[in-house]
Order: structure tokens, then C-alpha cells, then sequence
């Protein structure tokens, strides 16, 4: 389980996070919603030790992080895969080398193992025998796959995913939405995925959260968000520009 | 008017020291995370051999290039400056001296510090941009580990390496003109080199070359890692690598003559 309470960050004059309060059960999907440049992002970087707050606390299992050294940090993000946004694949390497980096770096396994778990990393995503292809000849839509695979070659507990689906046509990100959704059934992980895009949130999510103004101002079911009668969340579910928010 | 302008300009001085003195302390925090790493990144050895690669061979052609022409040039301004003055079967050991001591590890430096730094600060600040080095992180690598450090012992392996290539490739270029164009003769120029052959001249010039590389390694990789913003903050990481190692080579150049023919060559 995760357990965030008060985090605060500022970056230059924002105050980024003001004092956000999220739980995340074990085995559940956390979809936390909100506008472009609400601190959505900034929020997973906390949690996997990427940023230092100002204020608050993280608790992994019980553990606290914030504050913890790099070293107990590093055994925090054993645990957990990461899904950047841009995917983030290391351009000098091939596929099978970024998908097979963290087990070549922390597991003692045999070279044909690692080549074992690399092939049926890339078969989960759907793209079995792209291993010696290079990022840059990659799609969009196939390198958020290969990040997934690398996000969950070391049979990770939590998994972190950054706008999974942003910059994708609807038919990719259904799919990469059913992905998560079948990647969550098959390792059971706890899930924490970042988003605007309400298809993708409503197919993935255990529960949704909506952070504004550097807080978590609603939790609740799929079924509640659907039915709310919030009305900055329903002009966000709506994807309206009429409500109280203001498009600047 | 005049108040403010001057307290303006106050303002600008003293943000400028504040960010060289930050700027110091993190070069330092980056140089203690290097020692910090070494054993374990070097353990990384074929990455390190690929640096190897990089660096070295890369470089080859381009160190080729300038120290024939470094050499060349060496000739004819000493056949010049010596005119009346001094014999020309003393041609040999100025080039010599010159170019082991001075001219090749400094202008491999030069030439590998505008190559590699703006390469390495391009490479890690791309990376930077893409959130690559964050994705390292959370995946519980060291970038310094992973990254820097095989880099940097790379260019203080391949940095002597290449100024021995560049020492007899300029002595090469120096002997070609000097009997095409100058009139010595192969073997007064052979004589005049076995005659003045210093070895503490050659240690103290690849001392020096080590020196560089470490600098043009951390220099690189730390404008790489201080890289803000796309496109426009890599140009700025590469352009800041580049003149930072090249000022800090011609610096420690200074620093590291003075430290080695007064003290510790010094009879």
C-alpha cells in the first residue's frame, strides 16, 4: 500500500503540491485525474524518489522514503516499474537491451534467461521479435509498448504510469488501455496511472482521484465520478469548456 | 536613474557569483559521487571499453590530421626563428621538446575537449531532456554509476593514448618538412631527436594528458546533466562543455607546468 499524506513541493514561484492526501490499497488501480500542469507528473516523480518534497510523507509498505538514502531508495524502486510519458527508452540501446537493462543490472541470471524474460515481456505487449530494433525506428504507439515491457520486466509490485495514452490515436490508446488492464490481471499490481484522458481512466481504474490546485479535491469510484454532481469534475469528465474552470 | 542602474548591475554581479560558486560546489558533489562509483562503474567494463571506443578511436583521425600538420608547422617556424642564429641540425630536438611537452597533449586536448565534451554533454543532456536519466533512476541504476563514470575513465585512459599517437605523428610531420622543404638531412634530424630525448619530457606531457581527460570527461558530463528545457538547453550544455574544458585545460596547462618543471622535473 501507499500512503501520501501532506506533500508539498514548490517549484520556482508554483506551489506545485499543497498538501496532497492519496491512499493506494494494495492490488488497486489509483487513476489520478487533472488538467495539463497540475502537478500530476510531479506527484509519481515523489513517489518513486525522483523528487524530494518540501513537506510530507511517503509510505511504501509501511516504509517510509522521504528522507530515506539512496540506498533504501533503490530497494524501494526494485519493487516498482515506471512508464514515462515519452516512454524515456534509452536511444543507444535496443529494445531487448532496455527491456532486459534492470535484469541484466540486478538479477543473476543466466544471458539466455534474461533473453527468455525479454521475449515474453515483448509477447505481453504484443510485439514478440522486435528485440534488436532501435527506438528512434520505433512508432509511438510501439514504444509506450516497450516501455511498458521494460516497466514490468522485474515482476514489479507497483506500477507507476505517466499519461500512458497522451499522443495517441483512440484505437492505440484503447489498446495500451487494455494492456495495462490485462498486465494488472496477470502480476496483480498495485497501479498508480496519471492521466487526462477519461476512456483510458474509466477502462483502468479501481478508483479515481482528481488533484487541482495542488490537492486531491475528489476520490471515489469509477461509479461515483461517473455520477457526480461535482461540478469542476463533471466539466472535466465532460471535457467542456462552460463550468468553473477556465481555460487559460 | 544612475542608483538604479548601478543596483541592477549589482544585482546581475552578484547573481553571477552565486551561480559560479553553486556551479563549483556541484562539480565538486559530482567529482565525489565519481570517486564515490569508480570501482563499481569500472566494473561495467565493456561500457567502458565502448567509451574506449568513442573517445579514442573516434578521435583518431581527426588527432591524425592536426598533429601532421602540428609538426609541419613546428618545422617551419623553427627553421624561421632560428635563420642565423642557431644551426638547423637542432631542428629535430625544438620539435621534439616542443610537441611532447607542450604542443601534443595541449592540442589533443583541444581537439578532443570541442569533440568529445560537446558529445558527451549532447548525449547525457538528450537524455536529460527525455527523462532518460530519470528512468535509469527509478530503475534503481546509478546515472553516475552507469554513466559518468565510465566516461570519464575512459577519456583519462585514451587521453595519453592519443597524445602518444599525436607526439609521433607531429615529430613524423616535423621530419617530412624538414628534409623536403628546409635541407636537414634524415639522419641529422634522427641525431638531433636521440640527442635531446628527455623521458621526464614525455611523463610530464602524458601526466598532463591525463589530467585533460578527466577534465574534458567530468566537464561533459556535468553540462550534459545540468541541462534544462529541449533543444535550445542541450546546444547550451554542449556550447558550455566545450569552453569550459578547453578553458580549464589551458588553466590547469599553467598550473600543472609550474608544478612539474619547478618542482618536481625541476633539475
Amino acid at each position: 500500500m501507499i500512503r501520501i499524506r501532506g506533500l508539498r513541493k514548490r517549484l520556482g514561484a508554483k506551489q506545485v503540491l499543497d498538501g496532497v492526501d492519496l491512499d493506494v490499497p494494495t492490488g488497486e488501480t489509483v487513476v489520478v485525474l487533472g488538467r495539463s500542469g497540475t502537478g500530476k507528473s510531479v506527484l509519481l516523480k515523489h513517489i518513486i524518489g525522483l523528487m524530494t518534497p518540501d513537506e510530507g510523507s511517503i509510505e511504501v509498505d509501511e516504509k517510509e522514503i522521504v528522507g530515506a538514502s539512496e540506498h533504501d531508495l533503490n530497494e524501494v524502486r526494485k519493487r516498482f516499474g515506471m512508464l514515462f510519458q515519452g516512454a524515456a527508452l534509452f536511444d543507444s540501446m535496443t529494445v531487448g537491451d532496455n527491456v532486459g537493462l534492470s535484469l541484466r543490472e540486478h538479477l543473476r541470471l543466466e544471458e539466455a534467461e534474461i533473453r527468455r524474460r525479454v521475449a515474453e515481456r515483448l509477447d505481453w505487449v504484443g510485439l514478440p521479435g522486435v528485440e534488436g530494433m532501435k527506438p528512434a525506428s520505433l512508432s509511438g504507439g510501439m514504444r509506450k509498448r516497450v516501455g511498458l515491457a521494460r516497466a514490468v520486466a522485474m515482476d514489479p509490485q507497483y506500477i507507476l504510469y505517466d499519461e500512458p495514452t497522451t499522443g495517441l490515436d483512440p484505437i492505440l490508446a484503447a489498446s495500451i488501455s487494455e494492456l495495462i488492464r490485462s498486465l494488472q490481471r496477470r502480476l496483480g499490481v498495485t497501479s498508480i496511472v496519471v492521466t487526462h484522458d477519461m476512456a483510458a481512466a474509466f477502462k483502468v481504474a479501481d478508483r479515481m482521484a482528481m488533484l487541482d490546485g495542488g490537492r486531491i479535491v475528489y476520490s471515489g469510484t469509477p461509479d461515483e465520478v461517473r455520477n457526480t454532481g461535482d461540478p469542476m469534475l463533471r466539466q472535466f469528465i465532460e471535457g467542456s469548456s462552460e463550468g468553473p474552470v477556465h481555460a487559460v | 536613474m544612475h542608483e538604479d542602474f548601478a543596483l541592477r548591475g549589482a544585482r546581475y554581479v552578484r547573481r553571477r557569483v552565486f551561480d559560479w560558486v553553486a556551479g563549483v560546489g556541484r562539480v565538486t558533489i559530482l567529482l565525489r559521487d565519481i570517486a564515490r562509483f569508480l570501482a563499481p562503474g569500472l566494473r561495467s567494463f565493456g561500457l567502458v571499453v565502448r567509451q574506449m571506443d568513442a573517445i579514442g578511436v573516434g578521435s583518431l583521425w581527426l588527432v591524425v590530421v592536426v598533429s601532421v600538420f602540428t609538426g609541419a608547422v613546428a618545422a617551419v617556424q623553427a627553421a624561421y626563428q632560428f635563420s642565423t642564429v642557431v644551426p638547423l641540425k637542432y631542428i629535430g630536438s625544438v620539435i621534439l621538446r616542443s610537441v611532447i611537452i607542450e604542443l601534443g597533449p595541449v592540442l589533443t586536448a583541444l581537439i578532443v575537449g570541442g569533440r568529445v565534451g560537446s558529445s558527451i554533454a549532447a548525449e547525457l543532456g538528450t537524455m536529460k531532456v527525455t527523462e532518460q536519466i530519470d528512468a535509469l533512476r527509478a530503475m534503481a541504476i546509478n546515472p553516475v554509476r552507469y554513466l559518468v563514470v565510465p566516461r570519464v575513465a575512459a577519456a583519462l585512459v585514451m587521453m595519453p593514448v592519443l597524445t602518444i599517437f599525436a607526439n609521433a605523428i607531429a615529430v613524423f610531420g616535423g621530419f617530412v618538412v624538414s628534409i623536403t622543404s628546409i635541407g636537414v638531412s634524415p639522419h641529422t634530424y634522427v641525431t638531433s631527436l636521440k640527442d635531446f630525448f628527455y623521458l621526464k619530457d614525455l611523463v610530464s606531457g602524458l601526466l598532463k594528458s591525463v589530467i585533460f581527460g578527466g577534465i574534458i570527461g567530468t566537464m561533459g558530463c556535468f553540462h550534459g546533466f545540468q541541462t534544462e528545457g529541449g533543444a535550445e538547453g542541450v546546444g547550451v550544455a554542449t556550447t558550455h562543455a566545450v569552453v569550459s574544458a578547453c578553458v580549464l585545460v589551458l588553466i590547469s596547462d599553467y598550473v600543472l607546468a609550474n608544478v612539474l618543471f619547478r618542482f618536481i622535473f625541476a633539475s
